[in-house]
């Protein structure tokens, strides 16, 4: 068992929930209303040091008495050891947790993920669209559990609603450009993108 | 054809008929000759528009390559942009995310064009009988030749290639309606509804899939 889960509920007491040995892994359970300060005491307190979001993903299980799983998968770099970080959600309810960007800028197309797949919603997000599945897409969340394996609409609905949208609107240049993240580069970076010429760059002369 | 026919001679004359019907039988061969150089020469310099987006992509590479070389067969150059290629081959599977953009490419080609849809899951969708993948390329745009197969071997593909070829032989000026494009209808569809219903239905194991809802 990992030491982390023990110190967890000595910090957070009750908003720590149980705490199981699986294959090796720790998995602990917590608060849904707990998942910033539980995850950022996890990255910064010295001993503990989770500085690496491995994954975020959910999981929803066939048996429909069980909860709805939103799983971090976080790890220590400089201490070479996992843990796993568990919040239940009612599937029938409100699926809303908050989101780990602030923590972790990795978790952002993460999050989108889940919330593409499970329609899970990350409060404070700074950009929750689907990531996978396209922006016009309205048959509901494919990973869930009352989804129908060949989707909600007839064949020819889905042809004829893939057919109609404009391939541009995914994939747009400013979604792939790095022209919004300038500002948060490295300093050696932006003097390397200011000699190169690579699109145009908001603060290049 | 008609012109040929009209003529300031008098009809009725003994030799008009007999001169007519030579003339009818020269004009037939030269159009036959015409279509079969150009369709040799179509055949003969295909360019492929590669589309690739599974496995069956890792075949077609194979079958560019050095060992099957494709270029044999007069598709010496891969024509990356689809405005300067004859045959789109779509190597793998296409989600519908991708169906506009294969849509696209298809319209931006210009005639002559052929489709190659290589593979199972082009032709058919193949195992992924779910909500995110077209069932067949075919509803999409137009297929001259299928290649089956998980992927198809090279061979197969070069298989369908040589169809092709035969297919094009087999074309003729003369036809206007072969060389037509064939826009989305009012609603969007490339087919019927009902036809796309039918030949997206599920098939061999998929029928055996739980559907949860």
């Amino acid at each position: 068992m990992n030491a982390s889960a023990d110190a967890l509920r000595a910090t957070f007491s009750t908003a720590i929930g149980r705490a199981v040995e699986s294959c090796g892994d720790t998995i602990v359970y917590i608060a849904s209303d707990r998942v910033l300060d539980v995850l950022r005491w996890l990255r910064d307190t010295p001993g503990h040091q989770y500085n690496y979001l491995v994954d975020v993903t959910a999981v929803e299980y066939r048996d429909r008495e069980r909860p709805l799983e939103v799983v971090y998968q976080v790890r220590s770099l400089e201490r070479r050891v996992d843990l796993r970080v568990k919040v239940e959600l009612d599937p029938q309810g409100d699926l809303t947790v908050d989101s780990v960007v602030p923590l972790w800028q990795g978790a952002n197309w993460l999050e989108r993920e889940v919330y593409d797949m499970f329609g899970v919603t990350f409060r404070g997000h700074p950009d929750l669209r689907r990531i996978l599945m396209w922006e016009t897409y309205a048959e509901g969340y494919p990973l869930r559990k009352d989804f129908p394996l060949r989707g909600r609409f007839s064949r020819a609905e889905q042809v004829r609603q893939a057919l109609a949208t404009n391939p541009e609107a995914h994939y747009s240049l400013e979604e792939l450009s790095i022209a919004d993240a300038f500002a948060e580069l490295p300093e050696d970076m932006k003097e390397r993108l200011r000699r190169g010429e690579r699109g145009k760059l908001p603060h290049s002369e | 054809m008609k012109h040929v026919l009209e003529t300031k001679e008098v009809a009725g004359s003994p030799n008009w008929l007999t001169t007519r019907f030579e003339e009818l039988v020269r004009w037939a061969l030269r159009v036959t000759r015409v279509d079969k150089a150009v369709n040799w020469s179509r055949a003969n310099s295909l360019w492929p528009m590669p589309f690739g987006t599974a496995c069956c992509a890792i075949e077609f590479m194979a079958t560019a390559a050095s060992r099957f070389d494709f270029a044999r067969f007069g598709m010496e150059r891969q024509a990356f942009s689809p405005r300067q290629a004859d045959v789109l081959i779509c190597a793998g599977r296409l989600p519908f995310k991708l169906a506009p953009v294969i849509r696209r490419i298809y319209d931006q080609m210009p005639q002559p064009k052929w489709v190659i849809s290589m593979g199972a899951c082009a032709s058919s969708g193949g195992i992924f009988d779910n909500y995110a993948m077209v069932q067949g390329i075919d509803t999409i745009v137009p297929v001259d030749v299928y290649v089956p197969g998980c992927p198809p071997r090279p061979e197969g593909l070069l298989y369908g290639v040589l169809l092709l070829h035969k297919k094009i032989k087999g074309e003729s000026l003369l036809d206007p309606a072969l060389r037509q494009e064939q826009p989305l209808d009012e609603r969007g569809l490339r087919l019927p509804p009902e036809t796309i219903d039918e030949i997206s239905e599920p098939f061999g194991n998929s029928v055996h899939q739980f559907r949860s809802a």
